[in-house]
């Protein structure tokens, strides 16, 4: 059997500093799957960006990843060489970051953005290049390529300037897309217009993509899978289904609960109560029991790992075997 | 309706000037441009509600908001508060003892608290201001009460901004507004720069204030899922045109305008029914240079092709106690609504 696209084993990523290290990304392992859209949704300081940013070498020193390997493709790649990692960068892994008018420069035409990266990592032409970035903003959806392409970033709305980076991304064919809150600066109808569009690109092209965002709602319409991380950890991974309608852990049935939605009763939302540790202040045992409302003793004894529950796994001691069934038996405690 | 609203708006516009600077358009010849940032917007609140206004980026939500609270001054119309009507306000001290009865809630809990202050400061400046305690003891008394109403604890005074979360911050943003005891808060995105989570809680306690002290909110909003939960009222903006405005319920599960169709249509599904997303075609127009006739002509799918590019729309009373402006909606042109039942 082929390899996954990607496959993290026990990464952990740490903050060296002087009042002692901090670890933003701690002991994390998944996968995804040729084709697949592996969706990672978590709260501010969740460390689901630092999770994509340590996939793609570019952590922000001193910032390092401390233990674990990632692997693309059967390939070892968090230990090569600087050099070897910026041309793996866009050639096999494509990246599309939240603010389009960051990730490109103001200085340079859309065209020479893609031309540059397509004759970066093939062999084409100049002439070729141009010819093959037309055709890309064309399959994105900017109407009138031709002209298009000779214009600057400015001149692009907040919608257009994500499709070119989309663009961008693909233009070497990569095996794998990190795609980090590709929508969340866009207006509701942009937005739907981008998902669509990432979607079907991705269909076409056999590409696999790693979904970060902190919209539920996103990650519902676009994700197979769903990683769920709460204070540096996944605390449940599973189909986008089973995580969205039927939560195993305590934190991802409060953040479904706390989602207001359309349709449903007006009442008040589901409060989680509290909030996102600090990094410098984790809790001991399981990162939320202090919030959960069915934590028990063994909850801030000891730290859970991912337990298999049906077609999910989450790290939570009521699905424990020697707890299961008698979970609920916690709630009086709290 | 018997009661008096206590928000009255009505044919409010406001223009703002966005010409090149004189000496350009001199040399250059350049013209001058104008943004039409609200154009005609009217709407009532009654007393104790939630009205929302809700659009996308550039509809002109917020200057509606800035206008109401007096921020901006209105190129035409009128804002009428509790009878009021706020244009015939001529100096100062006529408007201070009105002024202290509304107040507002600001997007980003970072840039709108001072860092400099302790939050006791910050919570006790509408309260000197407005001349509204007796001394230094009671100011403190009362900035401890409006702490804890909010959730948080009255030692929280004694530290800085920094010192809190965004929810925190917003938090506090809630008790310095409620400090000159109003019964009007104009909310300017208040939950958009926060997490699902903490966004849950404000909303509940904004609700649970508005139950306890029978407040009056203006809520604007992006988020249509936020304002199902939050509003009475909702009113659908696009271009600066209020083009819907209808009770909730009824938007939601009536929306007249074809704009309110696709933007409800827009919304990501949850229950992940397989229905999938219609995304709205093309992009909202720069508003400095509108389409003719109706704004949403080039993107609706109703379009006639004639009517709806020359004539601006008027407004149309709707079953269920709304208004709207659609040529399509009035001609009867409109398919019912196919509206998700999802359990609305």
């Amino acid at each position: 059997m082929a390899p996954p696209v990607l496959k993290v084993d026990n990464l952990t990523v740490e903050f060296p500093g002087r009042r002692g290290t901090l670890r933003a990304v701690d002991d994390i392992s998944f996968r995804i799957d040729a084709g697949e859209v592996l969706g990672v949704v978590g709260e501010s300081g969740a460390g689901k960006s630092m999770t994509g940013t340590a996939v793609i070498g570019l952590l922000e020193p001193p910032g390092r990843i401390a233990d674990g390997r990632v692997e693309l493709e059967g390939q070892r790649i968090d230990n090569l060489p600087h050099e070897k990692m910026r041309r793996l960068r866009g050639d096999r892994i494509g990246m599309i970051f939240q603010d389009p008018l960051t990730s490109l420069n103001p200085l340079y035409t859309v065209g020479f953005h893609l031309t540059e990266t397509i004759r970066t990592h093939t062999d084409r032409t100049e002439a070729q290049a141009r010819k093959r970035a037309i055709e890309l903003l064309s399959e994105v959806g900017i109407p009138a390529p031709e002209q298009r392409i000779d214009q600057y970033p400015h001149h692009f709305s907040g919608g257009m300037r994500q499709r070119v980076v989309i663009a961008l991304a693909l233009c070497a064919e990569p095996r794998l897309v990190i795609a980090d809150e590709p929508t969340t600066a866009l207006d509701v109808s942009i937005q739907a217009q981008i998902i669509q569009l990432l979607k079907r690109l991705c269909r076409d092209h056999g590409t696999s993509v790693m979904l970060i965002t902190h919209d539920m709602g996103v990650i519902a319409e676009t994700a197979d899978r769903v990683a769920v991380m709460y204070a540096g950890r996944i605390v449940e991974v599973g189909p986008v289904r089973e995580v969205v309608q039927n939560a195993k852990h305590p934190y991802t049935e409060g953040l479904m609960g706390a989602i207001p939605k359309i349709g449903g009763r007006t009442e008040d939302l589901v409060q989680i109560r509290g909030t996102m540790p600090r990094l410098s202040q984790i809790p001991s045992g399981c990162a939320f029991h202090p919030r959960c409302p069915k934590a028990f003793d063994r909850c801030r004894r000891e730290r859970p790992d991912l337990i298999q529950v049906g077609q999910s796994r989450a790290a939570c001691w009521l699905h424990a075997p020697e707890h299961a069934g008698t979970g609920a038996s916690g709630d009086g405690h709290g | 309706m018997a009661e008096r609203p206590l928000l009255q708006v009505r044919d409010l516009a406001k223009t703002f000037d966005v010409s090149p600077p004189l000496l350009n358009r001199l040399l250059q010849g350049q013209p001058q441009a104008f943004v039409q940032a609200i154009d005609d917007v009217g709407f009532d609140i009654p007393r104790g509600t939630t009205f929302s206004l809700v659009g996308e980026s550039g509809s002109g939500k917020s200057t509606v908001a800035r206008v109401v609270v007096g921020l901006y001054r209105p190129t035409r119309g009128s804002v009428t508060f509790d009878g009021t009507d706020l244009a015939s306000i001529r100096s100062r001290r006529q408007m201070a003892p009105l002024r202290r009865r509304w107040a507002m809630i600001f997007q980003d809990p970072y840039a709108s608290l001072n860092p400099r202050w302790r939050v006791r400061t910050i919570i006790a400046e509408p309260i000197r201001v407005h001349g509204l305690s007796s001394g230094e003891s009671e100011t403190r008394k009362r900035v401890g009460e409006l702490l804890e109403l909010v959730g948080l604890s009255a030692a929280d005074g004694e530290k800085f901004p920094h010192e809190f979360s965004g929810g925190q911050r917003q938090r506090i943003s809630i008790a310095r507004a409620l400090a000159s005891e109003p019964d009007f808060l104009v909310c300017d995105e208040p939950t958009s720069a926060l997490d699902v989570s903490v966004q849950a809680q404000i909303l509940n306690l904004m609700k649970r204030l508005q139950r306890e002290l029978g407040l009056t909110y203006l809520f604007i909003s992006h988020d249509l899922a936020v304002v199902y939960h939050i509003s009475d009222y909702v009113g659908v903006m696009y271009l600066g045109r209020l083009v819907e405005w209808a009770p909730a319920r009824e938007l939601f599960t009536r929306p007249q305008h074809p704009y309110t169709r696709m933007l409800l249509e827009a919304i990501p599904d949850l229950e992940m029914s397989g229905r999938a997303r219609t995304p709205v075609g093309g992009e909202v127009p720069s508003p400095i240079d509108p389409p003719s006739g109706c704004h949403f002509h080039p993107r609706c799918p109703f379009a006639d092709g004639d009517r709806c590019q020359r004539e601006v729309p008027a407004t149309l009373d709707i079953d269920g106690g709304g208004q709207v402006r659609c040529h399509a909606v009035a001609e009867g042109r409109m398919p019912p609504a196919d509206v998700h039942t999802r359990g609305a």
